[in-house]
């Protein structure tokens, strides 16, 4: 009865909710970084790529695994790297 | 999938959570981020693990690809362009999720494993389903935020572009979605019928993102990338049900939710619904329509005359807007902010929600001037003090400072919230002309008894104060 449709449409529902929770005391002064942070996350999408990209056949499937796995690479890598230069600039005022 | 990659997969998710919350706080934020970043490097290597031995070609050559790509473009990027790079990175996300879905298709359902049978009938309803949303929400990501891209680079027009019936285009090409999409999932089982249909669904996707974009214009853009981003979440959610992998659909759902705020948070900024963003055209009709012109009583000062105002001021506050950081005068409003403080002035600065390009764009081309975050103020909080202030020195902002927005029904800004600087005792506005801003209407600030304008590229306005107090 419980399919892993099922509970994946839980664990999706619920994760909505605590994602409106974290997100919402994020201060605007913080939203560039956020948005972009958040779209890092995104690439999470990397864990389908890479097994994507191991099948064996056909070899469709890989070459379109391998595409994946660029793209999701280039969201994730460069989200990361630029978020982390956007709040290495953020500094106080006494120092 | 074993159970100790399900536990790894589980403490991945739980860094993010962890990682976006530590992100509150701007003392943490750096840390927020590196928490986040290592559970998605404990995501890949438990992934590459958990698949034994494989032929590591083709994840070798994407992942050195993709890492050299994402690392050029973080490290090259100007601070002022964040938007459409943004919106570049969200686009690959979307991409890679529909790029999944497919290849998975071809494997589960052309491949070996599958053959001569529908979507439906090898993986299920649900899978089916989520394969179809995947490859639709994902397309739309893609070329919805390519397009995105060339607008806000300026590789086409940023002007909305409104086809003729373009309503009805979109509620056809809408029914074709939902009708390839159902032979797709259901009723083709023909292999190359079915490849055909497949490939169809993903072309209709790709040019739907294509049709949702293009008619807003630049000015709308930051919503369209906030909800964007909402979407590159939910296509990775979607790929996480093709798979059955919780933790997509954690974090799918979680940047889900991260987008859909910042969308709220614009949208309410520009005083628009979302539907008014995406089916508005909004600024197509107004380019030209009452635009400048017509001012009276408009009073303007030279640089020297603005620089003895700011000599005699106590309290001064700046109000940024993009112009002064397409006139890169970031450093120079800090140098001057920072002569006025050596003096003993108080010095603030008023950052609306929509200044800049996109939510909290301002505050990042403000930090990499070194300007202390700790003298930005959001428009609730500093919107009491305009009225015991000197002097408020208006930067490259326009329609934000409107106080027809405030007191003039008639005005289609009407409702907007903007920061009061009308209500300072004066307010020097630096600006090339008298020319309107993004929402094409005239200013009645600049007519205003305490307003004065200083004519001028305010980086060659605020260097010039600058030379004029240390004169002195």
């Amino acid at each position: 009865m419980l399919t892993p449709f099922l509970i994946g449409l839980t664990v999706f529902v619920l994760a909505v909710f605590l994602g409106f929770e974290v997100i919402a005391k994020v201060p605007p002064t913080l939203h560039t970084p956020l948005m972009s942070g958040a779209n890092a996350i995104s690439g999470i999408t990397i864990v389908g790529a890479l097994i994507a990209a191991s099948s064996s056949s056909p070899e469709t499937a890989n070459i379109l695994g391998l595409l994946a796995v660029a793209f999701a690479m280039i969201n994730v890598v460069g989200g990361y790297a630029v978020t982390d230069r956007m709040m290495k600039m953020f500094r106080g005022g006494k120092r | 999938m074993s159970a100790i990659i399900y536990v790894f997969y589980l403490i991945s998710a739980a860094m993010f959570i962890v990682g976006l919350k530590l992100q509150q706080k701007v003392r943490s934020a750096r840390k927020g981020n590196l928490v986040s970043a290592a559970g998605m490097l404990l995501a890949i290597v438990v992934t590459m693990v958990g698949m034994g031995t494989f032929d590591w070609s083709y994840i070798l050559a994407g992942v050195v690809v993709g890492s050299t790509l994402g690392l050029i473009t973080a490290y090259k990027v100007r601070m002022t362009d964040m938007p459409q790079m943004v919106a570049v990175f969200n686009g690959m996300g979307g991409g890679a999720s529909a790029l999944v879905a497919l290849s998975f298709f071809y494997r589960v359902v052309l491949g070996d494993a599958g053959g001569g049978g529908t979507m439906e009938s090898v993986m299920g309803v649900d899978g089916a389903v989520s394969a179809v949303l995947s490859v639709l929400i994902g397309g739309v990501t893609f070329s919805g935020s390519m397009v995105a891209f060339a607008k806000l680079q300026g590789l086409v027009s940023g002007q909305p572009t409104l086809l003729p019936g373009r309503h009805i285009i979109n509620i056809l090409l809408g029914l074709a979605v939902l009708a390839v999409g159902a032979w797709a999932a259901f009723f083709a089982h023909d292999p190359a019928d079915l490849a055909m249909a497949v490939w169809l669904f993903l072309g209709l996707s790709l040019v739907l993102g294509v049709l949702l974009v293009i008619p807003i214009g630049g000015a709308d853009m930051p919503v369209v990338i906030s909800l964007l981003n909402s979407y590159s979440g939910l296509a990775a959610s979607m790929t996480g049900f093709v798979l059955d992998n919780n933790l997509l659909i954690i974090t799918g759902s979680l940047v889900g939710a991260a987008g859909i705020i910042l969308t709220k948070i614009m949208c309410k900024a520009m005083n628009r619904s979302l539907a008014n963003v995406i089916f508005g055209g909004f600024g197509a009709q107004t380019t030209g329509a009452g635009s400048g012109g017509e001012y009276t009583n408009v009073k303007s000062a030279g640089v020297d005359e603005a620089a003895m105002i700011l000599d005699g001021a106590q309290s001064v506050i700046f109000v940024p807007g993009y112009g002064l950081a397409v006139a890169q005068a970031q450093h120079a409003v800090r140098e001057l902010a920072e002569e006025l403080q050596g003096r003993g002035v108080s010095v603030k600065y008023a950052i609306h929600p929509v200044a800049g390009r996109m939510p909290g764009h301002m505050n990042v081309l403000l930090a990499e001037a070194n300007v202390p975050y700790d003298q930005l103020f959001e428009m609730d909080k500093i919107n009491g003090e305009f009225k015991t202030t000197d002097v408020v020195v208006v930067l490259g902002a326009n329609d934000v400072v409107n106080p027809a927005a405030a007191n003039d029904k008639t005005s289609p800004i009407y409702g907007m919230p903007i920061l009061n600087v009308h209500e300072a005792r004066t307010v020097l506005v630096v600006k090339r002309s008298l020319g309107a801003g993004f929402a094409g209407i005239r200013n009645s600030l600049f007519e205003a008894d305490n307003a004065l304008m200083v004519f001028s590229d305010a980086k060659a306005a605020l260097t010039g104060m600058l030379d004029e107090l240390r004169e002195d």
